[in-house]
């Protein structure tokens, strides 16, 4: 429980502006904690310059840990393709598994897609573990997660690592649960702690205003789900050499009556936002719909994907597949263009990594100036219909 | 048609200023807020009641303040509610909050569908609706854009993916966790609000619950937070304050460097 050590505590109120949840306040001079406030998360602990805040767990019954070896990347396939962010953690779990000494492990499940265990190798998976059944052809929460569930449980890896994908984020958390064991989300950072060499994960919340770093001390495996785009895939290297594995999973008392029916495009969509090396993104000084389109003109004009803020989403201009933030898309293209965006917290978590980012704002204090590689203060207005001008001049020359 | 709204209480992350000396946020003031994407599951439910009828639960765990947020949810249309909260469930983490919301539903019963927003706007997970249908053991899709068809305890939804949508069918009784694109959430009524005014509010702890202390809170929770700090943002660049000609100049031949 939580508890402040009155010796310590010099009174310098830090741990109240860290607080988001009102809960400290200071009583003859020394921070006092509001139970029923507190959700014990831990920033005050943090904050306090004094070591004067602890936060004590009742102690746990210890797993035997050297039972579990090696680290998993589940190598997530749509329509028979890997998923591009498999290959970004087969170069972070190579990294990861070098330190810890053991093996790099792709779990591979579909349906008719042994073709593609070379590749995994070739990104720097020593093993491939695969399961091909027509149960698992189209992503389905159950069969998805019991399939994990069952190697997992039969070869015990040390660590998981997934995509925070839409599969993901939807059936990695029932693995989790199945497993008894720790699971953090869309993660941003992930090394080994070289005292427990433990995992840390390091991830943003509360809006991506701030970051926490995570760790899953006495259950195995430690699973997370990452971002894309955010770590680095190895080169590609078909010399490499693995051990390919084929294991088969009893789906007989599954008890799901879940089926795929089919799938529907994004027809809004005619680059791919995430995969995108342009992207366009308006926010709410469009104004309303019809001046949206001024963004959609101009990313067809130069062939870019279209992004929107929160704002843009909320008041219904675009559809929600187009956001990109903390609670949308994240994003790393070569080139990206915020026009008429404020530049919130939310949104910068899901762009900022862009390699060069051009910023259009009529408000020179706008947050998102802060960010910006390019910053053009001015009205939108008049700078997109100048711009596309010069577009359509010079491809008529 | 019974219906089960999972609602969380949190900090309006949304609105948070930064302290522009030190690019720190400033958490002082910060509003306590129905999380926003669980509107569009209360309403999701309100419609599905609509049609279909039957009754809404709204389910909390949190502070006893959350009770402010469930009676919110009544007064957008919400039947029921109930708010677990004990000193002993906090700390939780999403495994022990999952068990936790998932032996509420037990005992309320008599269930056919369970929503849930996406995911909550301070811990930003989207792990508890797949968490609590895992311990119920029930079929579940997340990032849910439409419910389809409902009919012979059959549910048609579409699912948002990377480049689309999926439709997918599942048997009830399902958890389903829903993204922005689904509804448009109403506002509260006048009738609403007097009713939140009268609801009667269920209050459980972890021993009416039964559930065991290691298994809930801070120690029934996997993973912990070891380090909080503020997220780091690259220096501005050049900047332009010119006539928009310039400006679109400026950036024109920005864009062809670029090979546009």
């Amino acid at each position: 429980m939580i508890k402040v050590i009155r010796d310590k505590c010099v009174g310098c109120e830090l741990c109240i502006k860290s607080c988001a949840y009102d809960a400290i306040v200071m009583k003859d001079g020394i921070a006092e904690i509001d139970l029923e406030k507190c959700t014990l998360c831990g920033a005050c602990v943090t904050d306090c310059s004094f070591d004067a805040i602890i936060i004590k767990k009742s102690e746990q019954q210890n797993l035997n840990k050297d039972q579990h070896n090696g680290v998993w990347i589940f190598a997530e396939q749509r329509n028979k393709e890997i998923a591009p962010v498999v290959f970004e953690l087969l170069g972070k779990g190579r990294e990861l598994a070098e330190q810890k000494k053991t093996e790099l492990v792709a779990v591979l499940f579909g349906y008719k897609i042994s073709n593609l265990t070379n590749d995994l190798i070739a990104y720097g998976a020593d093993k491939v573990i695969f399961v091909d059944d027509p149960v698992l052809e189209h992503f389905l929460d159950l069969p998805y997660s019991r399939t994990l569930s069952e190697l997992a449980k039969k070869y015990k890896p040390e660590i998981i690592l997934s995509g925070a994908s839409v599969a993901g984020r939807s059936f990695i958390p029932r693995v989790a649960i199945e497993l008894q064991t720790g699971l953090t989300a869309d993660c941003t950072g992930l090394e080994i702690d070289k005292e427990s060499s433990g995992l840390l994960q390091t991830r943003p919340a509360f809006g991506g205003n701030i970051m926490a770093t995570i760790v899953t001390p006495n259950h195995r495996p430690q699973m997370s789900t990452v971002r894309h785009k955010v770590m680095d895939s190895l080169q590609k290297d078909d010399s490499r050499k693995g051990e390919v594995i084929k294991e088969k999973i009893d789906f007989s008392n599954l008890n799901d009556a879940s089926k795929y029916l089919g799938f529907i495009k994004d027809e809004t969509q005619t680059v791919n936002l995430t995969e995108a090396d342009f992207v366009i993104s308006g926010g709410r000084g469009l104004k309303n719909k019809e001046n949206f389109v001024l963004i959609k003109e101009l990313a067809e004009t130069i062939d870019a994907a279209i992004g929107a803020s929160r704002a843009a989403v909320d008041a219904g201009w675009i559809a929600y597949s187009h956001q990109v933030g903390q609670t949308g898309k994240t994003i790393k293209p070569k080139v990206y263009i915020a026009i008429g965006i404020s530049g919130a917290i939310q949104h910068l978590a899901g762009m900022q990594s862009a390699d060069y980012i051009i910023v259009i704002n009529k408000d020179t204090d706008a947050p998102i100036f802060r960010i910006a590689d390019l910053g053009l203060v001015g009205d939108l207005f008049e700078i997109i219909p100048l711009l596309k001008k010069k577009f359509l001049k010079g491809s008529a020359k | 048609m019974n219906i089960i709204v999972c609602v969380k209480q949190v900090p309006d992350t949304t609105d948070i200023k930064i302290d522009p000396k030190t690019n720190t946020l400033i958490r002082e003031g910060m509003e306590s807020i129905i999380n926003p994407f669980d509107l569009y599951a209360i309403e999701e439910a309100i419609r599905l009641k609509e049609q279909f009828g039957g009754k809404i639960t709204a389910l909390s765990m949190g502070p006893p303040q959350a009770e402010t947020a469930l009676r919110e949810a009544v007064s957008i249309g919400v039947d029921e509610i109930t708010l677990l909260s004990d000193r002993k469930f906090a700390g939780a983490d999403t495994w022990a909050t999952s068990l936790t919301l998932a032996e509420a539903i037990k005992k309320i019963g008599n269930f056919n569908i369970i929503l849930f927003g996406q995911q909550a706007i301070d811990g930003d997970t989207a792990q508890v609706g797949p968490g609590v249908a895992t311990h119920l053991g029930i079929p579940q899709t997340c990032f849910v854009r439409k419910i389809e068809n409902l009919e012979n305890n059959k549910i048609i939804v579409q699912r948002l993916t990377e480049d689309g949508y999926d439709r997918i069918e599942m048997t009830l009784p399902v958890a389903i966790t829903v993204i922005k694109d689904i509804n448009i959430p109403r506002l509260p009524s006048l009738r609403g609000k007097r009713n939140a005014k009268k609801a009667e509010l269920t209050t459980w702890t972890a021993e009416d619950l039964g559930l065991d202390e290691n298994l809930i809170g801070l120690s029934g929770s996997p993973t912990q937070v070891v380090k909080i700090f503020s997220p780091e943002f690259k220096k501005e660049g050049e900047k332009y304050e010119l006539p928009a000609e310039e400006l679109a100049e400026i950036l024109y031949k920005k864009l062809k460097e670029f090979g546009k």
